[in-house]
């Protein structure tokens, strides 16, 4: 392998667009996204429900998204564009090279074919096994991923197993041809956290062991502060910051972000403490604002805000990126939340409530 | 006899639903059956919500499907408002999806990819609802806004073009829409002759939320919780609800159960429980939840191996032996019953981590 392919990122994504067009317009799910992802190293990805955090991931996979749809952008995987591969071209990568878990397991698994069949004919295909080999390589997989009697398990239709068993039955035959590019989109949502940790943990040897590098989408902030290394936040189609994972944490710049952990619930507070939401919705996609996409929800807007949408660049640690005209934490925004408070405009309002402690009943809002 | 006892289940008028010694098995081929809940009992009064967490296929989502008779459960029995659901027809049951809702887990899959949003959303008033086509429409407009989608938009769309959490939202929606349509029980009384032998015990209406939450964003969380809570409020609503996060399960219910393997482990108020956890397996749970920081060290080193317990074929005694430091000869020979160790906190565990009481 020449130098510069080995010292290249894996992944490398830019400028990446999706829109879908539907009888009412044009949805434009991902807006201008690029990243870089190299060889055995996590990029977490949070963000709102709808962000476009699955149609991203699947667009980079070229997977299901429908003939409705028009990608524009590049995303080379070990140098090529993927996005000007022809179908049997990717077929030859999915599974070999780039695997992907989905969020909905039931969406991947079909319904009517037993789970041995599922398996056993991604491994004959990808990796050239008799059915016996098969056979006993699903057996394995079943037991690596933590699920109880993979043997019967293996005769078992996709609905006879638990929501868990079959997310975990889906990260099995993605890890099974040991892709060099993992998409996990929600891989553990239906796992206690003690299954979790095990999975997470496998996932990670997987990484250490072959180089494995992992696009993990998860709403679960304790899993991305602990699993990645990098950290991306998606709103309405866009990044709105993007950083090494320590300093994101240790630094939350973005008023989303911020907005973001202030909702989490923590089992240190107690039963019934009211929750921080988001007042307002996100965009509409068909018609997003020409501003920065979070101000119409955001404490800290200003008339700037409204007109220009703010570029993604580099702050203080070249490594931490932001699209925000006045950073959380920074005088301009005391005094923008400040005046928006006065004006009683109401996300600045509830953020000013919800954080007011009462040692009783918690965080009141 | 084989069984956890039934010490946490409280008398009363008040109790909306109980479900007692639970069985629900599945045949797996080859004469094997899977116990997937073996002998169960928990109740929820009115008004209540019961946080129901557990490792993944223990048996959480068999035991709220039991509730609903999806599928007739092996044996035990399921008293809802005075009367044992087994004991009715499919279509008494039916008739009862006017009190009794079920959000099922995997929201996609869970609707139908060929209806539109309106539609799914709208398809139990057109049974149960106002017969006025205008009222039906502002009752989903009203549902959908308030679980942060907006109807315009949303109306003509089908599943497929809404994301993880969007789904899970409408599915939300469509069993919130039955349960809050106050319209809806004068004509459910007409139809249903039988519900006259109901009054007496326990009112209001059930809703059974299976990982309502699981695939949205915090924020939006936030927002589902907190529209549950009033919802809770306002219309008297009780809740089953099932999630793996065990901040969320703190945050919502009144009450927690905790299950491995086909049984219960310990039940408390969830501020006691996530305090003074006294089953091992609870601690567990507890202290592998992960924290927002990446400070943290988390040890990656760890994957068990070995078989697992499976539920075609269970330890004998307590089923969690197999994994439990403080295991003893006893718990191998006797199945640890449930018995109280505090004010509403019981346990079954010969060797609990806090003191039993009395
Ligand atoms: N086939 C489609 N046609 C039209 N719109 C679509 C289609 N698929 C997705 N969308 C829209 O694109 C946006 C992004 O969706 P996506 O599934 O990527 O969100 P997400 O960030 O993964 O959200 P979640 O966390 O809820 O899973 C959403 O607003 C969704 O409604
Ligand atoms: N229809 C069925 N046929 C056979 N086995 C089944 C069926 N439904 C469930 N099971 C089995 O019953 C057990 C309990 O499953 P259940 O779905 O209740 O688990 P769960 O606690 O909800 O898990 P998760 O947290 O992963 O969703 C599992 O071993 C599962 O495989
Ligand atoms: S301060 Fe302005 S630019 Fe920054 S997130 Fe808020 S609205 Fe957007
Ligand atoms: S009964 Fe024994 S094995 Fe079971 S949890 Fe208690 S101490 Fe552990
Ligand atoms: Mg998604
Ligand atoms: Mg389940």
């Amino acid at each position: 392998m020449p130098d510069n392919v080995a010292n290249s990122p894996l992944l490398e994504v830019d400028d990446l667009r999706t829109t879908f067009t539907i009888p009412t317009g044009d949805v434009k799910a991902v807006r201008g996204v690029s990243f870089t992802l190299d060889r055995g190293r996590t990029l977490g990805i949070v963000g709102e429900s709808g962000s476009g955090k699955t149609v991203l991931a699947r667009s980079i996979m070229r997977l299901n998204l429908g003939t409705n749809v028009t990608t524009t952008g590049t995303a080379a995987f070990d140098g090529n564009d993927v996005l000007t591969r022809s179908p049997s071209e990717m077929r030859q990568l999915w599974g070999s090279e780039m695997a992907m878990v989905f969020q909905d397991p039931m969406t991947s698994l079909n319904p009517l074919v037993r789970v041995q069949r599922q398996v056993t004919e991604h491994l004959c295909r990808h990796l050239n096994l008799n059915r016996s080999e098969a056979r006993q390589a699903a057996v394995d997989l079943l037991r690596e991923v933590r699920i109880p009697d993979p043997d019967t398990r293996l005769r078992s239709f996709p609905h006879e197993l638990s929501g868990g068993m079959r997310q975990r039955v889906c990260i099995a035959v993605a890890l099974a041809c040991e892709p060099s590019l993992l998409f996990a989109d929600e891989p553990t949502t239906a796992l206690d956290v003690t299954v979790q940790h095990q999975i997470l943990n496998l996932l990670s040897r997987e990484q250490a062991d072959r180089e494995m590098a992992m696009v993990l989408v998860t709403h679960d902030l304790g899993v991305v502060a602990g699993r990645t290394d990098d950290t991306m936040v998606m709103y309405a189609g866009t990044v709105a910051e993007y950083a090494p994972t320590v300093s994101l944490f240790a630094d939350m710049r973005h008023p989303y972000s911020e907005a973001l952990m202030r909702s989490i619930p923590l089992t240190s507070f107690p039963s019934h403490t009211r929750l921080a939401a988001i007042t307002g919705r996100p965009p509409d996609l068909i018609d997003p604002p020409t501003g920065c996409a979070f101000s119409p929800r955001c404490p800290y807007v200003q008339d700037h805000c409204v007109n220009e949408a703010p570029p993604l660049v580099e702050i203080d640690d070249p490594a931490h990126r932001l699209a925000c005209w006045t950073p959380v934490g920074s005088p301009e925004a005391l005094t923008a939340f400040e005046k928006n408070l006065a004006a009683g405009l109401p996300q600045a309002v509830a953020v000013d409530v919800s954080t007011t402690w009462s040692p009783t009943g918690g965080v009141d809002g | 006899m084989a069984g956890t006892g039934k010490a946490h289940l409280r008398p009363g008028d008040d109790v909306l639903v109980t479900v007692e010694d639970l069985v629900v098995e599945f045949p797996v081929g080859r004469g094997r059956t899977v116990k997937a809940v073996s002998g169960i009992s928990f109740d929820i009064r009115s008004g209540e919500t019961l946080g129901l967490v557990g490792e993944s296929g223990c048996g959480k989502s068999t035991s709220g499907r039991a509730i609903i008779q999806l599928p007739r459960p092996t044996s035990g029995s399921v008293t809802f408002r005075g009367v044992d659901l087994a004991d009715l027809s499919d279509e008494e049951i039916r008739q009862r999806r006017t009190h009794i809702q079920m959000i099922f887990q995997d929201p996609i899959s869970s609707l139908n990819p060929r209806r539109t949003v309106g539609d799914i959303v709208a398809e139990p008033l057109r049974v149960w609802g106002p017969s006025d086509a205008s009222e039906q429409e502002a009752i989903v407009d009203r549902m959908l806004d308030s679980v942060g989608v907006d109807p315009d938009t949303a109306r003509d769309k089908r599943p497929h073009e809404f994301s993880g959490g969007q789904c899970q939202r409408i599915s939300i929606a469509r069993s919130l829409v039955m349960l809050t349509n106050r319209g809806n029980l004068h004509r459910s009384r007409r139809r249903s002759r039988s519900s006259s032998r109901s009054r007496g015990r326990g009112r209001g209406r059930l809703l059974i939320c299976d990982e309502p939450v699981s695939s949205l964003d915090v924020s939006v969380q936030a927002q589902i919780l907190n529209l549950l809570e009033d919802l809770k409020a306002g219309y008297g609503l009780t809740m089953m609800f099932i999630a793996h996060d065990l901040a969320v399960v703190k945050n919502i219910s009144d009450r927690v159960a905790v299950m491995y393997l086909g049984k219960l482990c310990e039940v408390a108020d969830p501020d006691t429980l996530y305090a003074e956890a006294a089953h091992p397996y609870t601690d567990l749970l507890l202290g592998s939840v992960p924290e927002p920081d990446p400070t943290v060290e988390i040890d990656e080193g760890l994957i068990e191996d070995g078989e697992l317990p499976s539920p075609s074929n269970p330890p004998s005694g307590c089923r969690f032996r197999t994994r439990c430091e403080r295991v003893t000869d006893l718990c191998s020979s006797e199945e640890p019953q449930m018995r109280a160790v505090g004010d509403d906190h019981f346990v079954a565990c010969h060797h609990p981590l806090a003191a039993v009481a009395g």
